[in-house]
């Protein structure tokens, strides 16, 4: 049986169901991987801002992630941390790595958010007799996050352009079930084509809903 | 109201229930320098405030008034000396008779007792006007929601703006804006208000309003209260004392009347020469 490369609409139909089950799997590492860069991003924003002892490291470790591909991040996640005791499933491990990745990312994007809000605020909030706590969950990032989620947006495009990525670490998302599908019936063009089309049917509104925001904030600023 | 004429000798007591009079002084600045770069903006300052007393702050720019409040806020740390509030040190902490440097428990602490008026609001853009005034009520000093609106409604009324709860600072003028950072301030009941430079930001035609809530409180509170103004007329009316600071320094202080019509330190006749003819 040779390699085909003409489009068979029975075949098509008959793996779309798979195909779906595998995005559906990506969507969820999307979502459960970008909450947690959410609060990772929080979190290492924070720790810069705090003293040398905790923003040294902090940043530190900002660069490094940023600095290393995702891909070998998954891969010393999946294949080299089992030897220290700690496995998880692919899922998982595919998961905290995009957590941990775009984490750092965000981070930059809060870092940013929370500049931009006035010195006069946090002065209100002394005067005001505000703790630390109240004054960020209050005052500060009430106002530093709406600003920042058409970057959020972004992040959150590319990231669910990037889960592929957990291919290679056996998580059975939207590609590698293509690829599955490809090497058992030696037919590459329909399920591959599809991939590509899924991507694009859950990426592209996705990009107009964030341009919407980016115009919405452009308006609010000036 | 007579004019109290600073007296240095006061030490601050540390016995609260004691009946006041109103020379005691609840601010003491004993020798507080603060420099930034090369410029001293406070040198070496002895500066006292009694409980009651309203203080008109006045001066040219960059002569370190807002810093005196900015000191006192808690927003700006002083290099040395000590700051006094109702007899307990502001920047410092009294470990085993010794002063050492205060920690955020401490400051929280002290600051309850200040309360500050900024020359840009600094209203909290994301909260309707009754939450910029409940917010620290509730949160800071642990009052119920019901009790809070209710304090707050009435400080809205009191500054003429009972019809405006439900709206945000964007919809409102910076006269409002600023009386409601007034009403804001006054909720948490402190025993000094700063005020800095509180009309400066405003249209002409916006000053009147603020001013007139000022001299309405100056006269039925108990509070002390330190404003920093370029309003010479008001700052006439409404002082039981006006400072003149110039170069980090009082350069000359007294009962209004007589430092307006007849200042004797050369600096404090050509400053108010220079503003009163303007």
């Amino acid at each position: 049986m040779g390699l085909r490369f003409d489009w068979d609409w029975a075949f098509a139909w008959e793996i779309l169901p798979r195909l779906l089950e595998g995005a559906w799997i990506t969507l969820q590492a999307t979502v459960v991987g970008f909450a947690l860069a959410l609060a990772i991003g929080l979190l290492l924003a924070l720790g810069r801002r705090g003293p040398r002892l905790l923003s040294i490291p902090t940043t530190v470790f900002i660069e490094f992630v940023r600095s290393t591909p995702l891909l070998v991040q998954l891969y010393v996640l999946y294949f080299i941390l089992p030897n220290f005791g700690i496995s998880m499933s692919a899922f998982l491990t595919g998961v905290i790595g995009l957590g941990l990745h775009y984490g750092t990312y965000l981070s930059e994007v809060y870092r940013a958010g929370i500049e931009n809000v006035p010195r006069g605020q946090w002065e209100a909030a002394i005067a005001l007799n505000f703790g630390t706590r109240t004054t960020w969950k209050n005052i500060v990032l009430p106002q530093a996050i709406p600003p920042m989620l058409p970057a959020f947006g972004n992040y959150f495009i590319v990231m669910f352009k990037e889960t592929p990525l957990l291919s290679a670490i056996t998580v059975v998302e939207l590609l590698q079930t293509a690829k599955i599908i490809g090497s058992r019936t030696f037919s590459y063009v329909e399920p591959y084509t599809l991939v590509g089309i899924i991507f694009l049917m859950l990426s592209y509104p996705a990009a107009l809903v964030v341009n919407r925001l980016e115009a919405r904030f452009a308006r609010y600023r000036s | 109201m007579p004019a109290t004429a600073p007296d240095s000798t006061v030490a601050p007591t540390g016995a609260p229930d004691a009946p006041r009079s109103p020379r005691e002084p609840i601010v003491r600045f004993d020798k507080v320098r603060k420099s930034f770069g090369t410029l001293t903006v406070l040198d070496d300052l002895d500066f006292e405030v009694g409980f009651n007393e309203k203080i008109a702050i006045i001066g040219p720019s960059g002569s370190g008034k807002t810093t005196i409040l900015r000191v006192l806020m808690t927003l700006v740390e002083p290099e040395s000396g000590v700051v006094w509030v109702d007899g307990r040190p502001l920047w410092h902490k009294q470990v085993n008779g010794k002063l050492v440097r205060a920690d955020q428990r401490h400051l929280h602490e002290v600051r309850k007792d200040i309360g500050m008026v900024f020359q840009h609001f600094n209203l909290f853009p994301h909260m309707s006007v009754m939450r910029n005034i409940t917010e620290a009520p509730i949160h800071v000093l642990g009052k119920s929601k019901a009790q809070a609106r209710e304090e707050a409604s009435a400080l809205l009324a009191k500054v003429g703006l009972d019809d405006k709860a439900d709206q945000f600072p964007s919809q409102l003028s910076g006269g409002q804006k600023q009386r409601v950072a007034i009403a804001r301030a006054l909720a948490m009941q402190p025993k000094v208000m700063l005020f800095d430079e509180v009309t400066s930001a405003l249209d002409p035609e916006l000053v009147g309003e603020v001013l007139s809530i000022l001299r309405d409180l100056a006269r039925e509170t108990d509070m002390a209260m330190l404003i920093v103004t370029h309003e010479m007329g008001f700052a006439r009316d409404v002082a039981d004392r006006v400072v003149f600071f110039d170069r980090g320094q009082v350069a000359e202080q007294g009962d209004p009347v007589k430092i307006f019509s007849e200042p004797e330190n050369p600096r404090t006749q050509s400053f108010l020469k220079a503003v009163l003819e303007h």
